[in-house]
């Protein structure tokens, strides 16, 4: 059974998203789409500044199976990257929302963004259905 | 509906993720690719690979069949216990499959081949011996297979052989067998790694397995498997060879005995002219230059803008970087184009393997660190 912690916002293609104090959101993949695609051997990020629009593909992730495109859940500024992840990919497998995290975004319009996101409970219905 | 290996429920048990592999349902992996392939390079692992079938052939003709029935010359095997790696080609010379023939004595040899093209293989070889009078030929689907494999594996499998065997098994050299009634054991593999395969029983098969657990000895999956194989340069079946290809077309051509040359084999016309003339595709090693994965389908390109194409590629564990196998047009290049996603990557060319017995073979592009630090 995978891990769908309550307190973060989900997407349909398996990123998840988590407000921080700062008014920041962390970007991540689930432990669910981590399984699905198995050892991570490589990631590319994005660049710190850049702006990107709400679904917006902004990174890879890619396995030994398969490469997956990244989509931002909501938009606005990329403030930081996990430089970590260029030599440990495998940190998303071991970690997806703490150490594996992706990227944070400054949000340009967090309320209707987050607004479209799915719940920890609405996520899982989507991850128990393609089980 | 798939079959099922003997060890189906043991897998389960070892929290395996199941795949479809050549109408099997096998283990892929049970729990990380990466650390299973590690293990198998550092000390050692045990594979399920009773999906691949063992063909009993028998009969006063058989020595005198297979070696038309071949593309290497089971000629060569000189003692009992000798074992060959054969391509068996249609006419057109292009690959039907490719196997592991074992000489028992002069009445009887074994020939392991794929899971995927078995039926095909039994079918096609019951149809060629007819012409053999008293060849009988015997689908051994009452049998079932390990591999046991690393720098460890031969140390490990020891206590678990039969005591007539023991002693023999350790003794024996690459591509050798032993066997008694109930167990055959040959230092053979597809990992470029030291070890040994064995066929046995499923019942016997099932207390081996528990018995190699037991002494530590890690199960690996299908996707370490082909990791592995891919570092060690080993061609896999339906990827890198096919029927519409030639040995001469996926870098094969140490596997076909052109000597004596009035042995006549299936294929050997054909393959002889596509030799004579020349101009024919072949297949290379490809290391990326920089980040990214080679995947089997990926279009290449050469300085010429002539096209290629990769059959497997994967990350390798053991170098850090992305290889491949790849059929290319004849003339050689250093340097290809691979188009990755829609991005075009650089690629080095190299002659695989890549990775044996733990070490690297080649020397990684001199441009990998320049490209990183950029």
């Amino acid at each position: 059974m995978n891990e769908i912690p309550n307190d973060l916002r989900y997407t349909r293609s398996h990123e998840w998203a988590r407000l921080e104090q700062d008014g920041s959101v962390t970007v991540g993949i689930s432990d669910h789409a981590q399984e699905l695609l198995g050892d991570l051997v490589f990631v590319e990020l994005p660049e710190v500044n850049q702006e990107i629009d709400v679904e917006e593909q902004c990174a890879v992730v890619e396995s030994v199976k398969a490469a997956s495109d990244i989509y931002t859940p909501v938009a606005g500024k990329i403030v930081a990257v996990n430089t970590a992840l260029n030599d440990e990919p495998e940190l998303v497998n071991h970690s997806p929302y703490e150490d594996g995290w992706l990227f944070k975004i400054q949000p340009s319009d967090l309320k209707t963004d987050m607004g479209e996101l799915l719940t920890a409970e609405e996520y899982a219905k989507i991850v128990e259905a393609e089980e | 509906m798939l079959k099922k290996t003997p060890l189906n429920k043991k897998h389960l048990q070892a929290n395996a993720k199941m795949i479809e592999f050549g109408g099997w349902k096998m283990p892929l992996h049970y729990g990380s690719q990466l650390v299973e392939h590690r293990q198998v390079r550092r000390e050692s692992g045990v594979f399920d690979v009773s999906h691949m079938g063992v063909i009993d052939l028998t009969g006063q003709r058989v020595r005198e069949f297979l070696r038309y029935l071949l593309a290497n010359d089971i000629g060569r095997l000189k003692n009992p216990g000798k074992a060959l790696y054969s391509c068996m080609l249609n006419e057109q010379g292009g690959v039907l499959d490719d196997l592991i023939v074992y000489f028992q004595d002069d009445n009887q040899f074994r020939l392991v081949v794929n899971a995927g093209p078995r039926d095909r293989d039994l079918a096609w070889i019951t149809r060629q011996a007819k012409a053999y009078g008293g060849v009988r030929i015997r689908d051994r689907h009452d049998l079932s297979m390990l591999a046991i494999q690393g720098p460890q594996a031969r140390t490990q499998v020891q206590p678990l052989l039969p005591a007539n065997l023991s002693e023999t098994a350790m003794t024996l050299e690459p591509f050798s067998a032993c066997w008694n009634e109930e167990i055959l054991v040959s230092r053979t593999g597809y990992t470029g790694e030291d070890g040994f395969e064995v066929i046995l029983s499923p019942q016997k098969c099932a207390d081996f397995w528990d018995g190699l657990l037991a002494t530590g000895v890690k199960p690996i999956g299908l996707g370490a498997r082909d990791t592995l194989r891919l570092e060690a340069g080993l061609k896999l079946y339906g990827t890198d060879m096919d029927e519409k290809h030639s040995p001469l077309e996926a870098d094969l051509l140490w596997t076909v005995a052109w000597s004596p040359e009035n042995r006549d084999f299936i294929g050997r016309n054909a393959l002889q002219a596509q030799r004579e003339k020349g101009g024919h595709q072949k297949m290379v090693g490809l290391v990326l230059v920089g980040k990214g994965v080679l995947r089997s389908n990926q279009t290449i390109y050469t300085e010429n803008g002539v096209q290629g194409r990769i059959t497997s590629g994967s990350f390798s564990p053991t170098l850090g970087v992305a290889i491949a196998l790849a059929r290319l047009p004849t003339d050689t290049y250093e340097q290809v184009t691979v188009v990755i996603r829609n991005k075009e990557l650089p690629a080095q060319v190299v002659k695989p393997p890549f990775v044996r017995h733990g070490k690297a073979c080649i020397e990684l592009p001199l441009q990998f660190e320049e490209i990183e630090n950029e």
